[in-house]
């Protein structure tokens, strides 16, 4: 049985060469902003920038997203899987569009949509736009989210917890915020970071409504300085990766129990 | 006991609809959502393809895309990356994620490989680019590394990373990632019985693979193609960033006409968009028919 | 000579030893059991036998030929899994018919085979139903037909009971053992259930970490159990400690009361040893027979479970299990009274010490004192 892993060892080998290439090549680019020598001036320079403004506006947003993600998600499981099953294929379904739908046919409805002279103008301000991004991003984050909340509640007795906690008078935001969510917590964390991840990475959406978010920033950094680009990319992928590590963290619990097929 | 027997059978039809109102009440900021954020902005693209711009029902939107060879360029270079990714992807994908899954390898590389493909698959876009060119552009680490110690130029094979096959390369990045993910839980999926149970019957490793491996697998992989494929077809950033805002795919064509830099065709560009979800549409169509046709032994 | 013998199996995985050194000779057409807990290296002998592992040091011959070198598709052993692992994507005649398929059989004899596999487990009727369609006691049914169909040298059954009902269980138990008759096929049972075991099997090996602990007939396993292990295993046995009197004479005392054995002591006056009697072999009321031993103790908890009530009478430190058929005329003891239990000499059975000391869970009726 041990011929198996040769082949396997062979096509991880391959693998990392090919995903290592772009990072080693943005590394040691971003060490060379100086001629002739390898420096950290490029992420001197970027942490010496407006660097910081844009990451805490991503950051912000990103924060704002998984909040409104969860206050919208959580009640839909949770009555979806308790008393109104029969909506299920069309919240799934639903759920679903974001990932069939691109993000740039969905930007381009916002904007004709919510135009600054529609019942909505949503783009008529700068608040309003940041208003409209968030839900963008909602939107975005929404197949993910829900699938980890939906089978993050799979794996706890939504009904019984319910009942018990209900017969002892509590109200119902009290059930769902206080003893559901905080039994699916490692599930609302998992989407949580992964909510972070695609927040912190996007740029099509934030390009077209004129946000200064990260993605943004950093194109615009690169027409002035590419060693500051690569450096940005290099932080933005080392960010995913603590997201992610994170999200694996907490989301390890739930992969003992297995949902059912 | 009888009274509160009756007092209970009374009051549950009552307290059953007030649950049944309590649900719908919360259930109702997702719907208000969707319809705001997803369904409406979907329907007034494709209600906008439909008319002209004086609002009279018109196929002439539909029409002026098949007159414009750039546009009709452009959708068919986009179908073919999405293509190419999505395939290519997709069998590099179950190839690693085999390697992880079944491969007898060292039990600290599965988690180690899936954070990995975790961070890949969400770092598309602009970075992403820029990591590419910093390695295989003309300046890149690995082009020049090639040209000083191999001799070999890369720009003499004909590659260039801000062409049609460099974008391909860029966006396997998070395709291949993205299809281990999603293609892992399935493999954990094929019980070790199975092969077994085979084996003991005579069968090699690949009667295995042709006739229980791969078709218990097959929805997945479609399924999971589907969803590369809509990846690619509606990505912009990393192409955009890569080899520019000239680079001819339907996305930043589009991009191109919201931002009024071409055309300024308000509702071709309703058009273009309904071509985008058309063919979404049908792939994802295409899946749910082959997974009713393929899936006779399963609920 | 032996169909299939086992010679000095050794396995570990990395540094642990699973299965050390066993060695089993299995007669053309025997059903022989593995018992024990989980974790006892039953499953991995098993495996070893199917191929699937590969044992540390020691060979397998099957038939007079050795196997341990051939891969598990040329050993011509049938395999039924305790999760059923029919192929869901195939129905039940393909799932049958694929050993067949894979031999190269021609479409009119696979036909027949399966159906007369199908004929033969009572199933004719779903041969094109789906794995999902059918229920648990069906699917194992099938995985048990899709076996045999080959004609294997050796049927290999890895806990194939165990995800089912226990009424479902029973019967095809039965038929499991009926089939096996019938085709007189040798066959390797693999349970933690002793019931199981012992309805079933012409001989039982019981396992514990790694080793066999006792191999024989039923009837030995549940009468004379050598080691500790297998009467804490087998059976629900009550396990006392008793002190040495006299090894010459056989007398042992229980918590104060001395009582004699027919069973051989090792042990010199004074040392303790491990002594077990079981609830059937217990009565209650004074002893009419001189030599029966006579204890008296405290009714402690009575459980009506039906044909037989079971009393628990408590010596001190001990407590012991009787069993008694239920007769309408005698009503048990009530709580808190004074019995006297009495037993026969040769149903006192004095254990070997094998060192080890066996799962706490187990002893079922261990003094929770002690």
């Amino acid at each position: 049985m041990k011929k198996s892993s040769l082949g396997a060892w062979i096509a991880v080998v391959i693998a990392a060469l090919y995903f290592l290439m772009p990072l080693v090549g943005a590394a040691e680019f971003s060490l060379r902003m100086i001629r002739g020598i390898y420096s950290f001036e490029a992420y001197k320079v970027v942490f010496s920038t407006v660097f910081e403004d844009t990451f805490l506006f991503s950051s912000v947003i990103a924060l704002l997203t998984i909040a409104v993600s969860v206050l919208i998600v959580v009640p839909t499981v949770y009555f979806v899987q308790l008393r109104l099953r029969r909506l299920r294929p069309i919240v799934e379904f639903i759920t679903l569009l974001p990932l069939v739908i691109p993000a740039i046919v969905l930007v381009f409805g916002y904007i004709r949509l919510y135009n600054s002279s529609s019942w909505l103008p949503l783009t008529g301000s700068v608040m309003a736009t940041n208003i409209l991004l968030l839900f963008a991003y909602v939107a975005l984050a929404l197949p993910y989210m829900y699938r980890a909340i939906d089978s993050g509640m799979r794996t706890v007795d939504v009904r019984t917890l319910t009942e018990a906690a209900e017969s002892l008078g509590a109200s119902l935001p009290t059930v769902i915020f206080h003893i559901i969510l905080p039994n699916v917590r490692s599930a609302v964390l998992s989407g949580a970071f992964l909510t972070f991840a695609i927040v912190l990475g996007e740029f099509t959406m934030a390009n077209l409504l004129n946000r200064p978010v990260f993605g943004v920033y950093l194109v615009d950094a690169n027409e002035h300085s590419p060693y500051e680009a690569a450096a940005l990319s290099l932080i933005a992928f080392l960010i995913t990766w603590a997201c992610m590590g994170l999200m694996q963290y907490f989301g390890r619990d739930r992969r003992a129990a297995k949902p059912g097929t | 006991m009888t009274a509160i027997a009756a007092a209970a059978t009374v009051a549950k039809p009552a307290r059953r609809l007030s649950s049944t109102t309590l649900a719908l009440i919360g259930v109702t900021p997702f719907f208000v959502f969707a319809l705001m954020f997803l369904i409406f902005p979907t329907i007034i693209l494709v209600f906008g393809a439909f008319v002209d711009q004086s609002g009279n029902p018109t196929l002439n939107n539909i029409y002026k895309i098949f007159q414009n060879p750039t546009l009709v360029d452009a959708y068919v270079v986009s179908l073919k990356v999405s293509l190419i990714t999505a395939v290519g992807g997709a069998i590099l994908g179950l190839a690693l994620a085999q390697a992880i899954v079944l491969g007898n390898l060292p039990r600290w590389m599965r988690p180690a490989v899936s954070t990995f493909c975790g961070v890949a698959s969400n770092f598309a876009g602009v970075p992403l680019a820029f990591a590419f060119i910093a390695s295989i552009g003309p300046r890149g680490l690995l082009t020049l590394w090639l040209s000083d110690y191999l001799g070999i130029s890369l720009r003499a094979l004909g590659f260039s990373v801000i062409s049609f096959w460099g974008v391909v390369l860029a966006y396997l990045f998070f395709e291949i990632p993205l299809m281990v993910l999603i293609i892992a839980p399935a493999l954990d999926g094929l019980k070790r019985e199975w092969r077994e149970a085979a084996t003991t019957l005579g069968a090699t490793s690949l009667d295995y693979w042709r006739h229980i491996g791969l078709p218990v697998l097959w929805p997945s992989l479609v399924g999971s193609t589907v969803l590369l494929f809509a990846n690619s077809f509606g990505a912009i950033a990393t192409a955009y960033a890569l080899a520019g805002p000239g680079f001819n795919i339907i996305t930043i064509q589009l991009n191109n006409q919201i931002r009024g830099d071409v055309l300024h065709d308000q509702n071709l560009g309703y058009a273009i968009a309904l071509g985008m979800i058309v063919i979404t549409g049908v792939s994802n169509g295409l899946y749910i028919w082959l997974r009713e046709r393929g899936e006779r032994w399963t609920r | 000579m032996a169909y299939l013998e086992l010679k000095s199996i050794k396995k570990s995985f990395g540094p642990v030893p699973v299965v050390k050194s066993f060695d089993l000779a299995v007669d053309k057409g025997e059903f022989v059991s593995f018992l024990g807990p989980s974790g006892c290296g039953k499953t991995t002998v098993l495996r070893m036998i199917a191929g699937f592992e590969a044992a540390s040091s020691g060979t397998i011959e099957v038939d007079g030929q050795e196997i341990s070198n051939l891969p598990p598709a040329k050993r011509k052993i049938g395999m039924v899994f305790q999760a059923y692992a029919l192929f869901p994507n195939m129905t039940v005649a393909q799932n049958v018919g694929f050993g067949l398929k894979l031999a190269g059989y021609p479409a009119d004899q696979m036909k027949a085979r399966v159906g007369e596999m199908l004929e033969m487990i009572k199933l004719p009727h779903l041969g094109d139903r789906y794995p999902y369609q059918l229920s648990g006691g069906q699917q194992q049914r099938v995985a048990l037909a899709r076996a045999l169909a080959v004609r294997p040298k050796i049927l290999l059954l890895d806990e194939p009971l165990s995800a089912l009902d226990a009424k479902i269980r029973v019967s095809l138990r039965e038929e499991i053992r009926s089939l096996q008759r019938q085709m007189g096929i040798t066959t390797i049972f693999v349970t933690h259930d002793q019931e199981e075991a012992l309805s079933i099997s012409d001989r039982i090996v019981v396992m514990y970490e790694g080793a066999a602990d006792q191999i024989g007939t039923p009837f030995e396993i549940y009468n004379t159990p050598k080691t500790t292990f297998v009467a804490s295993f087998v059976g629900t046995l009550n396990l006392l400690e008793a002190t040495v009197v006299d090894p010459g004479l056989s007398r042992l005392s229980i918590d104060g009361h001395e009582v004699t054995t027919t069973s051989a002591i090792a042990a010199a006056a004074g040392a303790k040893c491990s002594v077990a009697l079981r609830p059937e072999a217990l009565a209650l009321g004074s002893a009419r027979e001189s030599d029966r031993n006579q204890m008296i103790g405290t009714a402690e908890e009575i459980s009506f479970l039906g044909a037989v009530v079971r009393i628990r009478v408590r010596f001190g430190a001990h407590a012991v299990s009787i069993d008694t058929f239920n007769d309408p005329n005698t009503p048990p003891p009530l709580r808190g009274t004074r019995v006297a239990v009495t037993f026969r000499r040769e149903d006192l059975l004095v254990l070997e010490s094998t060192g080890r000391r066996p799962d706490a869970r187990l002893v079922q009726l261990e003094p929770e004192l002690a």
